[in-house]
């Protein structure tokens, strides 16, 4: 595949590696968050963390939408979809994820609620038009960008005239969220462990290069913008090296054969218009942050199902054992939560982080638990 | 959250949709989201939306300094 | 009124199921007459008893599987559920180093179902079932009223005979075994969920459906012995057959993904969907672990094969008391090889 193999060369890989290896300073530490649960799942899916030196240490950030959607929202979910008039159209990814009841998605579609995967927000406008007598509600979660997609399927509907189309909407901000992370209460009082950023990948194809700048500026923070597949993030993370041992914190772009600096202005005008920020936004891990949430305009409420379904959102507490505010700002690792692997993993999740496979705990779980004790696979070689 | 990939536009459709592939899998897609897309560009597709487009210049640059920096490292060792 | 419609021939072109199809009168006889046995006609079926008696192997000792099929959509790119119900099931068999000998065939139909479909899945249960050389000797057909099945339900069973003195068995795997798949993977899954509705795209790929048991048989004749175990990756992909075995034999395995054949048309649709290769579902590919002093003559009488011509040593079994399976990955790096968490949904993360 063009534009993404040339990305997955393991002998370029080893190149990378072997530089970041020599530039590393044994003597300091280099605490990289990677923001997207789309590196985390690289770092993971091709074993990366094995090609890093000790010193530098990868921490997996909340960039999983499907992480942080607070259980509120998914109970809300569900019983929306409990309506016999509703057909709620949702993406795969938020199936499973466990409600407080250990209701889910899947069990209330099981249970008889009219619950349909797409894999595009146009199938969801599309049932809405081929089912006239069905309340169509979109379940739109997302960062930036996925965010654009739900207004373009809105701009469709009401081109299209539909009035029984309409959407959940939880789409949240990243820069809201990494400066939670970096500026938060708790990251005062614990100190922030964090070195440098491992900037997002397609969030930065809409919001730009620039969108970051505050990282640097206010917080003296080095960011590496990086594609998703492996060399990016080894690239991305031998910058990040570099700015640190050289004491710069500047915004650079690893993916810059898709990230400009002003990102995808289209797109940023249609979200503008259709979506103004909430005041606040609850993440799952970081709490109720301010401006890190996307509402519809007053303008577009007919197709804002929180207003025409009176949904009510019931905070449910996050489980009192889980680690995963820690996890999420590098304090702890997660093998350190004592729910790890006992009570909580990818099947049964008690946190956030282990909801997706692309959060933290769940990445460590579901593909890198051999690290902990015992053998390592370094040292297996298949013969040939 | 943000699964997306790059594929070859290759067919332009009416309402700013475009047929793409990605190594010989073919995908409808919208192209709403861009300005000017022309069959042969490559650009990123997230949830049946393209997002931006790839810039080949750029992807050239980023191997070669790829290729150089594994070089180098060798070099050092 | 019904006595008409049982003189009048089957339409075959624009009839659908009745509930009197499966009602045991005239027109189940009917339905039987005109699409099962042409499709499936074999001496034994031919017997027309409500059961097939059929000779005694001589020696081995008998294996005997079952299988539900409920694929959706019942036809898809490179097979139908007809024939991926025969393959499955004598691949089933297969694997314990059996040659199949006889196949049963149960049809739960959904009322209304285009009878020019249940003719086509016939007559491809029966091509496969010949192409295979295993004869279906016993059937039997029922009818539900409309919603109470998705169209067409199959469920096969089938006997098989183990040669004497072959012991293969999930449970055999032993540290420093190797490690042997048959061929790419993830064909069969990618097929399926490219003709899923709302997930659609156009792919080249087809299933790899295919009964395996001439495979099998060439395998015993090179390696018998040496071999330790047999399991065809269906659900789960290779991640769920390997982990099972590694919890069934009490071992842990290491594989070294470089080494795994699969379609670069299929790591693109992987990617699109967001899944892994490796758990996606095979219906013509086998996983086999063999002892080292084996593994070479295995591999050569493998790759001879029309079927194992991609057959690779993908990986070793080692001791390892989690019973991880583990992968080197083509960076050089590690990570484990789960069980699917749940079934198998596209994500957009
Ligand atoms: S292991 Fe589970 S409970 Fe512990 S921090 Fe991670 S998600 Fe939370």
């Amino acid at each position: 595949m063009k534009h993404v193999g040339e990305y997955r060369d393991g002998a370029l890989a080893q190149g990378i590696a072997a530089a970041i290896r020599a530039e590393a300073d044994p003597m300091r530490s280099y605490r990289l968050m990677e923001f997207c649960g789309g590196h985390t799942h690289a770092i993971a899916r091709y074993g990366l963390e094995d090609l890093l030196p000790p010193q530098v240490r990868m921490i997996h950030g909340p960039g999983c939408p499907v992480c942080v959607l607070p259980v509120g929202r998914i109970d809300a979910a569900i019983r929306l979809a409990a309506s016999p008039e509703i057909t709620l159209c949702t993406y795969g990814d938020l199936m499973r994820v466990p409600g407080s009841n250990g209701d889910s998605l899947l069990k209330a579609k099981a249970a008889g609620a009219d619950i349909r995967m797409v894999y595009s927000t146009l199938d969801a406008v599309g049932i809405a038009e081929r089912e006239p007598t069905r309340e169509v509600v979109f379940f739109a979660i997302g960062f930036e960008t996925t965010s654009p997609p739900t207004a373009m399927a809105i701009r469709l509907a009401a081109q299209s005239g539909l009035s029984n189309f309409s959407i959940f909407c939880n789409h949240v901000l990243t820069p809201a969220a990494i400066r939670a992370i970096v500026a938060g209460p708790e990251a005062r009082r614990d100190g922030v462990k964090i070195d440098g950023f491992v900037g997002p990948a397609h969030v930065s194809t809409v919001i730009g290069a620039d969108a970051y700048a505050f990282c640097a500026t206010e917080f003296a923070k080095p960011v590496a913008i990086a594609g998703f597949e492996p060399l990016d993030v080894l690239q991305a993370v031998l910058m990040l090296v570099r700015q640190v041992n050289q004491g710069r914190h500047e915004i650079e772009n690893q993916y810059i054969r898709a990230v400009t600096a002003n990102g995808n202005r289209k797109a940023q005008a249609l979200v503008a218009e259709m979506f103004e920020p909430r005041e606040a936004f609850e993440w799952r891990g970081l709490g109720a942050l301010p401006h890190s949430g996307l509402r519809l305009r007053p303008a577009w409420s007919r197709f804002d199902a929180e207003t025409r379904f009176e949904i009510e959102t019931v905070a449910a507490a996050d489980h009192p054992g889980c680690a995963c505010g820690a996890v999420l700002r590098g304090v702890k690792r997660p093998e350190e939560c004592r729910l790890f692997g006992v009570a909580c993993t990818p099947d049964s999740p008690i946190g956030a982080c282990m909801v997706s496979s692309e959060g933290a705990c769940a990445a460590q779980w579901s593909y890198g638990r051999f690290r902990s004790p015992a053998a390592s696979v370094a040292a297996e070689r298949v013969p040939a | 959250m943000c699964l997306a990939i790059p594929a070859e536009v290759i067919d332009l459709l009416p309402d700013e949709m475009a047929r793409v592939s990605l190594d010989g899998i073919l995908k409808t897609i919208s192209v709403g989201l861009l300005d000017e897309v022309a069959v042969g560009d490559y650009v990123i597709v997230h949830v049946g939306h393209a997002l931006a487009r790839i810039d080949e210049v750029e992807a050239q640059r980023t191997l070669a300094l790829l290729a150089e920096m594994g070089v180098a490292a060798e070099e050092g060792r | 009124m019904s006595r008409d419609l049982f003189r009048s021939r089957l339409d075959l072109v624009g009839g659908r199921v009745e509930m009197t199809h499966g009602a045991g009168g005239r027109a189940m006889a009917q339905l039987i007459e005109a699409i099962f046995q042409p499709a499936l006609a074999n001496d034994f079926l031919g017997q027309g008893n409500d059961q097939a008696v059929m000779p005694l192997p001589r020696s081995g000792r008998l294996a005997m599987s079952t299988d539900g099929y409920v694929v959706s959509p019942l036809f898809f790119p490179g097979g139908d559920i007809g024939s991926l119900a025969v393959h499955g099931t004598i691949n089933d068999i297969a694997m314990s180093g059996a040659v199949p000998l006889y196949l049963s065939v149960s049809l739960i139909i959904e009322e209304g179902f285009p009878l020019a479909d249940l003719d086509r899945i016939a007559q491809s249960m029966g091509a496969a079932s010949r192409a295979a050389g295993v004869p279906v000797v016993t059937g039997d057909t029922k009818v539900v009223e409309r919603g109470k099945a998705d169209g067409l339900f199959i469920s096969t069973a089938g006997v098989g005979v183990v040669p004497p003195g072959l012991v293969l068995s999930g449970d055999r795997a032993r540290p420093g075994d190797r490690v042997v798949l048959s061929g790419s993977i993830g064909d069969h899954g990618i097929a399926i969920l490219s003709s899923r509705e709302n997930l659609e795209f156009e792919t080249a790929i087809l299933s790899d459906s295919v009964a395996l048991h001439d495979l099998v048989a060439a395998m015993v004749a090179a390696a018998g012995p040496h071999l330790r175990l047999m399991r065809d990756p269906t659900r789960g992909g290779v991640a769920a057959t390997l982990n099972e075995i590694a919890h069934q034999s009490g071992v842990g395995i290491v594989i070294e993904e470089g080494t795994i054949p699969v379609k670069s048309q299929v790591i693109a649709a992987c990617d699109l969907l967001g899944i892994d290769p490796l758990t996606v579902a095979n219906e013509g590919k086998l996983i086999a672990v063999v002892d080292p002093a084996g593994a070479g003559s295995l591999l050569a009488a493998m790759r001879a094969h029309p079927l194992g011509g991609e057959a690779a040593l993908i990986g070793t079994v080692v001791e390892d008391d989690r019973h991880f399976v583990q992968m080197r990955t083509a960076f050089g790096g590690g990570r484990i090889v789960d069980w699917l968490a749940g079934e198998q949904l596209p994500r957009i993360c």
